[in-house]
């Protein structure tokens, strides 16, 4: 056990395989640390860990505080799923993650974001240092008024890569990765706003991953598009596994399913449930999350 | 009739009976409003090009398109006139391009740096003192640069004649500056707040951001801001009046006073120049001249922004 597990006493450090198929909820099982916090589970997964979120708590500038003690880790090359109704602070979780939020006024992190092996807090980092190896894609398609190509190496070019074999290998490689280079390899020097609005969040899919990031947030990529589209991008996401680790918010539970391995279920700014996404749609440990999966929520 | 709840809730819900005939009208009559008043702008505006050309070919059966345009001499008003543009031209774009080179730089980067930089506080404070000194009348400015810009120029240019263009030039460059930063900036500020956070995401620093996202992604509003301002200095009269001397004079050298094509026009039309004279003619013609130069910039302006048009 490590001692950021202690750190929330009431922790199982349990391999689901080994779980017994038939405890569904962990009411009894171990003591709550306080009586308001009678339902959380956190599985210690056995893979090599990315990021490590230890208490985290997050304030807003008006002083709303949409993120409450959070404890998470981040499998190493790995997709993580994070679901939780409307409001509950995915969100504001995952731009925690690339200090995003350090673009406002007056908010505050409290708590840690260990990066593994390096063993830095993240959030002690200058945030410009941390954006350039935590990636980013946004709901909406938000492509630059550049051409494909430009936009594809927006990323590169402001790390000082100016080589252009370089540049085009880079170009090519991020795209074919994001499923887009046959659409496009005709037309990289056109706007990208001539692009359908699948097709620019696979290219900025393809921005974020030229840059090799170490970690890559998704929020809600697919929530704008038609199901094709979507289908596309699930795939690149599962291709991706093994690549890149990836957190992705996603709202559609199938979704979730299918392209991640684990998933952390989120409710009012806290974390209920981190799981194996198997474990966690099939035998979830809590009964909140039970209810959220199976729709009896809200 | 109205027995439950619900057959109230509907009856309370139901338009009147002549709802649909007096929306109907309400729109019809709308729209004849909103029409008359865009013929009304169109009417006008044809009536000035009407005058102006008019007018013009009056002078041009009197003076030769040829001279008009080739002679390097402006002197309408003497026994022996010479009408040549070109000195109104070249003080009209020295004077320009003096306050052009100041305002659309500096509005650039003022503009920059209150909608990427500057601090709610800040922009709420400077906004209002740039649209009040939007406010200041042209002839104050004027005297500025006569009265106190003129004499510190001389300070540091030995032989700086007393009307130059430089002066002038430099205060209305300033005083198109709010102008310029204010357009610049809301174009800049109405790009959407995703775009920017795209660019963080990346690693972007706050100025790249400015100026490899932000402005491209406002560039059809800049363009349009600069384009303003162009017509603007081109247009100005009161601060070139004052400052430059008023004096027709075919140069390009801002240490040489010369008169523009609108203090030209002040001139005449205030001065005791006959009515239907060939010298009072001769400001419809110029006055011509002008009204091209800034369809000229509106068109480049307009086929610009059609350019770099973007669908966000
Ligand atoms: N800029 C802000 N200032 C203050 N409070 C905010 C701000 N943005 C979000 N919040 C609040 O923080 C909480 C979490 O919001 P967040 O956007 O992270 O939710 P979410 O889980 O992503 O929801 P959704 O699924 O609808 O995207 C909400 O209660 C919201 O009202
Ligand atoms: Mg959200």
């Amino acid at each position: 056990m490590t001692s950021f597990s202690k750190s929330i006493g009431m922790m199982k450090n349990v391999s689901t395989t080994a779980e017994p198929v038939a405890t569904k909820r962990t009411h009894s099982a171990p003591p709550p640390a306080s009586a308001g916090q009678e339902d959380t589970w956190l599985l210690e997964p056995e893979e090599e860990l990315r990021a490590r979120v230890s208490d985290l708590e997050f304030w807003y500038g008006d002083g709303t505080q949409a993120i409450q003690k959070l404890n998470m880790p981040l499998v190493d090359k790995r997709v993580t799923a994070l679901i939780g109704p409307s409001g509950c602070g995915k969100s504001t979780f995952l731009r925690c993650l690339n200090r995003m939020h350090d673009l406002y006024k007056g908010v505050k992190y409290s708590g840690e974001i260990t990066l593994m092996p390096e063993n830095v807090n993240l959030i002690e980092l200058d945030p410009m240092v941390v954006r350039l190896r935590v990636g980013m894609v946004f709901q909406k398609p938000n492509p630059f008024p550049k051409t494909i190509y430009e936009n594809t190496i927006a990323g590169l070019r402001i790390r000082g890569i100016k080589k252009r074999a370089v540049l085009d290998e880079m170009a090519e490689k991020s795209l074919r990765q994001a499923a887009l280079w046959d659409e496009v390899k005709d037309r990289l020097h056109q706007s990208a706003l001539s692009l359908s609005g699948g097709q620019q969040q696979r290219l900025c899919i393809a921005r974020a991953l030229a840059v090799q990031p170490d970690i890559l947030l998704l929020d809600e990529p697919t929530s704008a598009l038609d199901p094709i589209a979507t289908a596309r991008i699930e795939d690149l996401l599962n291709e991706l596994e093994g690549q890149v680790t990836i957190l992705m918010v996603t709202h559609n539970m199938q979704q979730a399913a299918r392209i991640s391995n684990y998933t952390a279920y989120m409710y009012m700014g806290q974390l209920v449930e981190f799981n194996e996404t198997d474990a966690l749609f099939t035998r979830p440990k809590c009964q909140r999350t039970e209810d959220y999966i199976s729709g009896r929520f809200g | 009739m109205l027995n439950t709840p619900d057959d109230q809730l509907r009856a309370a819900v139901t338009p009147a009976p002549n709802f649909l005939r007096k929306r109907a009208m309400i729109d019809k009559l709308a729209r004849c409003i909103l029409f008359a008043a865009a013929a009304v702008s169109v009417f006008v505006t044809i009536g000035i090009v009407y005058i102006l050309v008019s007018e013009s070919l009056v002078f041009f059966e009197n003076v030769s398109l040829t001279e008009f345009l080739t002679s390097t001499t402006w002197t309408p008003l003497f026994a022996a006139p010479s009408f040549g543009i070109w000195p109104l031209l070249s003080g009209t774009l020295t004077v320009s391009a003096i306050a052009l080179s100041i305002a659309i730089p500096l509005g650039l980067l003022l503009a920059i740096y209150m909608s990427e930089y500057a601090p709610p506080k800040v922009r709420e404070a400077v906004k209002p003192v740039l649209e009040m000194l939007e406010g200041v009348p042209t002839i104050v400015y004027g005297y500025f640069a006569l009265m106190m810009v003129t004499p510190l120029l001389q300070a540091f240019i030995p032989g700086l004649p007393g009307f130059n263009m430089l002066s002038p030039g430099i205060v209305m460059g300033i005083m198109i500056l709010p102008y310029t930063t204010s357009l610049s900036e809301d174009a800049m500020r109405a790009v959407p707040r995703e775009l920017r956070e795209g660019a963080y995401a990346l690693g972007y620093s706050r100025f790249y951001t400015a100026i490899k996202v932000v402005i491209p992604a406002a560039i059809s509003g800049i363009t349009a801001a600069f384009i303003l301002a162009m017509s603007r200095a081109v247009g100005e009269t009161m601060v070139v009046a004052i400052a430059a001397g008023q004096m027709a004079n075919f140069t390009f050298n801002p240490m040489e006073g010369a008169a523009t094509i609108t203090t030209f026009i002040v001139q005449v039309s205030l001065g005791d120049v006959r009515h239907g004279s060939i010298g009072y003619q001769s400001i419809f013609a110029v006055g011509l001249v002008l009204f091209l130069m800034t369809l000229l910039f509106n068109v480049i302006g307009f086929m610009l922004r059609r350019r770099y048009r973007l669908a966000y």
